[in-house]
């Protein structure tokens, strides 16, 4: 459709600077611009964000839209959903991308049939097709078993991109980009929810998003007793404490520590896997990690298929022997 | 209360990694030979919700699925958790759709249903993972969505959701009716009682075709589909894990250590 121009992200501001993923949304925009000569806005909504669009404009928007009004406040779909497909429908973009966060899930598939078009969703590819001009997305499916393909005929093409998928650009203080505001004119009436309450999980330490370690237990821990060792060994190695799906559905520990598909998405230097089978959904949230560690007492575990080093064996005599060695070796 | 829970039937997605194969020709996953489907294991969690509220409330709930081949034992597996009728949209003419004309025969098949305060979707299907269906039914109702839920309640004609969030979970509360997608957060769901087995082989499902809810045909299945699957492929994995062994397990895990000092990993 030659009339969508240019590539409107989708940014999240998290305790008043851009999200991490905006910055990756940023980074991927900048590339898809380069393949179709157009220009990155960037849409902010919420209450109390405008300081964001001098940060977006540093990590690569040319234009960045502001919706800043006290209804905003809260993420609610429906004030939130409104408000995208004003902006959307004033600037007429040609590609729409958005997080595959809490906010962006819901958002973008919610605002793809609002505005008659269709989005795919947590995308860890996206490219242009040379002769078409149209987006193609990769995006895991059967749990991460599997990847799809997908492309749309239908305008503004849209995707949700999964975290650490795509890389911010080195931010550049001195570009410069146009900021404009928009009124969001909502009516308090329209918006059917309401946050009651925002109740946060306590973690100590290292944020298991921001860790360069992550050491993660599995099915195989057997019980809450034995996250223990594994957060004294993440405390060693300066990192946080992870774990695949099925000990967060136990209670063994909190569901926000969850590395995996519906879970967190994880790409730390070192990722230590023990007791950990390897599932597909599992594999999604970690996989980006740049060297995974496995130990499992199954030499036939998937895991090993993905790990760049392995013991095989009782996770019960190996963790505390490995423990031991590493304070020892570096004075820990 | 009347609550529709929308049940999709699927590939075990516990099935071992090394079962699942696709057919490059027709970009479609062959079914590992003795595994049998299940239901998406988000949608028995939204079972699992509505039965809640109908423990507490009381009401009545409907399941609804779409597909063709659905075994019987299969989708009728809500019915023996304590759901009440199963409505099968159960023909060729749905199938092979995206998110929107499934989402679209769906909703079609709710305004028949008629009566309704909360619809329940799971937050994605095993299969698709792509978590679009619930929102595009909501948006084409035109009834409020809550997505991702741990936790649902019916306080004084709203209902109250807990919401998973990054780094906790919200409470959130929507006007009714809405729909609500539910994540694994929400707990096991019951296991199918005696009883319950008894009253659902007694049950038949009932089977509804395009024209029996006033669809467009062409906004239905393939036919009404926004996005195409170009391709499907398994990613290829490299695996080349150096193993470290030892004396015992302890040592190791002492030449572990040392080895991720000695390569800087550590």
């Amino acid at each position: 459709m030659a009339d969508n121009k240019g590539i409107m992200i989708i940014a999240e501001a998290l305790n008043s600077s851009l999200a991490s993923i905006s910055k990756e949304l940023l980074g991927a925009a900048r590339k898809l611009a380069a393949d179709l000569g157009d220009e990155v806005s960037a849409l902010v909504i919420g209450s109390g964000i405008a300081g964001v669009a001098a940060e977006a404009i540093t990590f690569g928007a040319d234009k960045v839209f502001i919706v800043d009004d006290p209804l905003l406040k809260d993420y609610r779909t429906d004030a939130w959903v409104a408000t995208a497909e004003k902006v959307a429908k004033q600037v007429n973009p040609r590609i729409i991308l958005a997080g595959q966060t809490t906010i962006g899930r819901d958002l973008a598939s919610r605002l793809a049939f609002r505005l008659n078009t269709a989005v795919t969703m947590d995308c860890i590819d996206l490219t242009v097709d040379a002769t078409s001009k149209q987006l193609m997305l990769t995006k895991p499916v059967y749990g991460g078993n599997a990847r799809a393909i997908f492309t749309s005929d239908l305008y503004p093409q849209m995707a949700t991109v999964r975290a650490k998928a795509m890389s911010p650009i080195a931010p550049d203080s001195a570009r410069k980009g146009e900021v404009v505001t928009v009124a969001a004119g909502l009516d308090a009436a329209a918006i059917r929810t309401n946050v009651l309450q925002k109740v946060i999980a306590e973690v100590e330490g290292i944020k298991l998003e921001d860790a360069s370690v992550v050491v993660s237990g599995g099915r195989g821990i057997g019980g809450p007793e034995g996250f223990k060792q594994l957060e004294e060994l993440a405390k060693i190695l300066k990192g946080a404490m992870g774990a695949s799906r099925p000990p967060c559905d136990s209670g063994w520990v909190p569901e926000t520590i969850q590395v995996g598909l519906t879970g967190k998405i994880v790409s730390p230097d070192v990722y230590i896997a023990v007791a950990i089978s390897g599932s597909s959904q599992h594999i999604a949230g970690c996989g980006g990690s740049k060297n995974i560690i496995a130990i499992n007492r199954d030499p036939e575990a998937n895991i090993f298929k993905e790990a760049r080093f392995g013991v095989v064996g009782d996770w019960k005599k190996i963790v505390p022997a490995f423990t031991a060695k590493v304070k020892e070796l570096l004075g820990r | 209360m009347n609550m529709i829970v929308c049940v999709k039937q699927v590939p075990d997605p516990e099935a071992p990694p090394a079962s699942f194969k696709i057919d490059p020709a027709t970009n479609k996953v062959v079914p590992p030979p003795g595994v049998p489907p299940v239901i998406s294991p988000f949608d028995e969690q939204a079972v699992e919700a509505a039965l809640r509220i109908k423990d507490a409330k009381g009401g009545k709930i409907s399941i609804l699925s779409l597909g063709i081949g659905l075994l019987r034992d299969v989708v009728k597996k809500p019915l023996s958790m304590g759901a009440d009728e199963l409505i099968l949209l159960e023909d060729p003419a749905f199938i092979e759709g995206d998110s929107w004309s499934t989402a679209y025969a769906l909703a079609m098949a709710i305004k028949k249903i008629g009566q309704f305060d909360i619809i329940f979707c799971g937050r994605q299907a095993s299969d698709t993972d792509a978590g679009q269906v619930g929102s595009a039914i909501a948006e084409i109702l035109g009834i409020p969505q809550v997505t991702v839920a741990r936790k649902v309640e019916v306080l004084d004609g709203k209902a109250r959701v807990e919401k998973v969030t990054a780094d906790g979970y919200e409470v959130v509360e929507v006007n009714l009716p809405a729909l609500i997608t539910v994540s694994n957060e929400l707990g096991e769901p019951r296991y199918a009682t005696i009883k319950g087995i008894m009253s659902a082989k007694r049950k038949e499902p009932i089977v509804w075709k395009p024209a029996d809810i006033g669809v467009e045909p062409g906004k239905i299945g393939a036919t009404g589909r926004r996005s195409k699957m170009l391709k499907l492929f398994q990613p290829v994995r490299e695996g080349k894990v150096e193993i470290i062994t030892g004396e015992n397990e302890e040592d190791a895990a002492a030449n572990l250590a040392r080895k991720l000092v000695e390569v800087k990993l550590l």
